[in-house]
């Protein structure tokens, strides 16, 4: 039987909110498609609870294997191995890291085609079609597949529903790994560096990039926040250069935010950065790049040095909240 | 150790990309820059053999693209690498993703590196994928997105920010790598360097020299066909304030957020 065989990614018991939301995706397509909605989970000792509780999601079967998580060659060959079986015609897989691994792997094996960042997918005469944003978000692509089709999805692009009646059937699979899943072994998986902040919960987040030029730059961000009654929030880039713990990270593999304020500090607003944020109600950029693509999708922008303006718009907050 | 890095050509981020309406490919005419992330995946190469952990016997750069692409790759050796090879042919022009990483992979076989490296992304259409295609086709193990590499005669352990945090994964050779722009900061090329560039071993290839098959490449090898290029739902523009006077910019961010119950 024909159709869709979603991953959907698993941590300590929990499944990955992403892949739900590819679960969800899938299930309403499938139902367009006249398919059932199988998933597959990979990992050590997924519990019973935590494989059917994608039948919440619309899932109609879960195929479990018991293989090293968090890696993408155990998943390829797990999908390679149900994509034998069971002949789908779709791979979905929501945002993050490992979709695009193990997509673009999964493509290679099944001389599929492959389509990253899609943002929608629609049914056409009976066929999946994936829209992709490109060129810096200023346009958008169509991808139609000529034989099996890969869809990875771009973080946060796929809503999680309950569409389904509650638990659904889990199967064990066995599955022949590759030799190449050998050679990699995760010794680490998640780990925490710096201190543990929680960005997820504030209405107001003040969130410092590059821009900053040095990790006592922060300071300039810690006291507005203060001011403001927020928390500080960091990217990629300077999480990395150490400048900022891990935790307040957001973005493509930090974590997603929707405050009623987002105030970025010299944030030029890559992609991998606004996947993270753009749900945000308020957001004002302060950037001394006017090309900064932050400005495409910013409610104030203020093109200026943030070394002279935010000192000042802490000490005007503090004025304005003290009077 | 033999490591052959992955390089790329893009246009250059000041020259505005677009797709050409007549074929739907990227209009690569304003083409001429070095993919900035490729620069990390050199360096990164570069570090491994000056670390001295393990003797690393070539540094390989390969590219795939037009002919005007052998601009990166002299590039790539003005920063380091030892020779390079271009794939270039005619029957490879609108290969998608997968039909890309087949290419560059029958490549890399004629070469049996040990170790692969490129940047995580590439500026232009394919993202984080192209590893990870490579890898397939080599049979070997990938991984994307490394911020951190230690290089020992048993292997990789590498680092990189996943999903749940920061995962660290021992990889034995050979493997591909893709590594982020947070793994180093690549040197710049001496002007001995850029000179000398054009004078190293330079090998291009067609399909034929890699033995790749015609009909897994190009237009008719790739399994997507893209197009139906539309614009994405316009946001209402934001609005902009040029700091020219602090105090009266600050005074009217201050009068927004106001307006908006923020404060």
């Amino acid at each position: 039987m024909a159709g869709i065989l979603t991953f959907a990614l698993h941590y300590e018991g929990e499944i990955n909110k992403n892949s739900q939301g590819a679960v969800s995706e899938a299930a309403k397509l499938s139902q367009q498609l006249g398919t059932d909605n199988h998933v597959v989970v990979v990992g050590e000792g997924i519990s019973d609870e935590a494989a059917s509780s994608l039948g919440k999601y619309g899932a109609t079967k879960v195929f479990r294997v018991e293989a090293p998580e968090g890696l993408s060659q155990p998943v390829i060959d797990s999908m390679a191995h149900l994509f034998e079986a069971n002949g789908y015609d779709y791979a979905l897989f929501g945002g993050g890291l490992l979709g695009f691994e193990v997509g673009a792997g999964l493509a290679a094996r099944l001389n599929a085609g492959v389509t990253m960042e899609v943002t929608q997918v629609n049914v056409v005469d009976g066929k999946l079609q994936a829209e992709r944003p490109i060129l810096g978000d200023s346009s958008i692509s169509t991808s139609k597949y000529k034989d099996r089709g890969i869809i990875i999805g771009r973080l946060n692009s796929f809503e999680i529903v309950e569409s389904g009646s509650g638990a659904a059937e889990v199967e064990d699979v066995t599955v022949q790994l590759s030799p190449q899943a050998s050679q990699a072994t995760m010794t680490v998986r998640g780990e925490q560096r710096g201190a543990d902040v929680n960005i997820e919960d504030a209405d107001i987040l003040v969130a410092g990039g590059r821009g900053l030029g040095k990790a006592e730059g922060f300071d300039l961000c810690t006291d507005l926040a203060k001011a403001l009654g927020g928390a500080v929030a960091a990217t990629r880039a300077v999480v990395d250069a150490g400048w900022y713990p891990y935790a307040a990270q957001i973005g493509q593999t930090g974590k997603t935010v929707a405050p009623k304020l987002y105030l970025a500090a010299g944030i030029s607003g890559a992609i991998q950065h606004k996947v993270g944020m753009q749900a945000s109600e308020n957001i004002v950029a302060i950037n001394k790049d006017a090309n900064a693509p932050i400005f495409e999708f910013s409610d104030l922008g203020i093109v200026g040095d943030l070394n002279k303006i935010l000192p000042k718009l802490t000490e005007a907050v503090k004025a304005k909240k003290g009077g | 150790m033999k490591i052959c890095v992955l390089v790329k050509e893009v246009p250059d981020a000041a020259v505005t990309k677009r797709i050409d309406p007549s074929t739907g490919r990227m209009d690569r005419s304003g083409e001429k820059n070095l993919n900035p992330y490729d620069t990390h995946a050199i360096e990164a190469a570069m570090q491994i053999r000056e670390g001295g952990a393990v003797e690393v016997s070539e540094i390989v750069a390969v590219t795939m693209g037009p002919e005007s692409s052998i601009r990166a790759l002299h590039k790539a050796v003005s920063l380091g690498a030892d020779r390079s090879i271009q794939l270039t042919d005619g029957a490879l022009a609108g290969s998608d993703v997968a039909a890309t990483g087949y290419a560059l992979a029958k490549v890399l076989q004629t070469e049996s590196p040990d170790l692969v490296l490129l940047g995580q992304q590439s500026d232009d259409g394919e993202c984080y994928t192209i590893g990870a295609v490579v890898a397939e086709h080599l049979g070997m193990p990938s991984l994307t997105q490394v911020i951190a590499m230690d290089v020992t005669g048993e292997g990789i352990k590498a680092e990189r920010q996943a999903e749940y945090g920061y995962d660290t994964v021992q990889i034995t050779l050979p493997a591909v790598i893709s590594v982020g722009d947070a793994i180093n900061e690549p040197r710049y090329p001496s002007l001995k360097a850029i000179m000398g560039a054009k004078k190293k071993p330079l090998d291009t290839k067609g399909i034929g020299d890699a033995g790749i098959e015609a009909d897994k490449v190009g237009e008719a090898g790739s399994k997507v066909v893209c197009g139906d290029y539309k614009a994405p739902p316009q946001k209402a523009g934001g609005e902009i304030i040029e700091d020219e006077d602090t105090n009266e910019t600050v005074e009217k961010i201050v009068a927004w957020l106001d307006e908006r119950k923020l404060i």
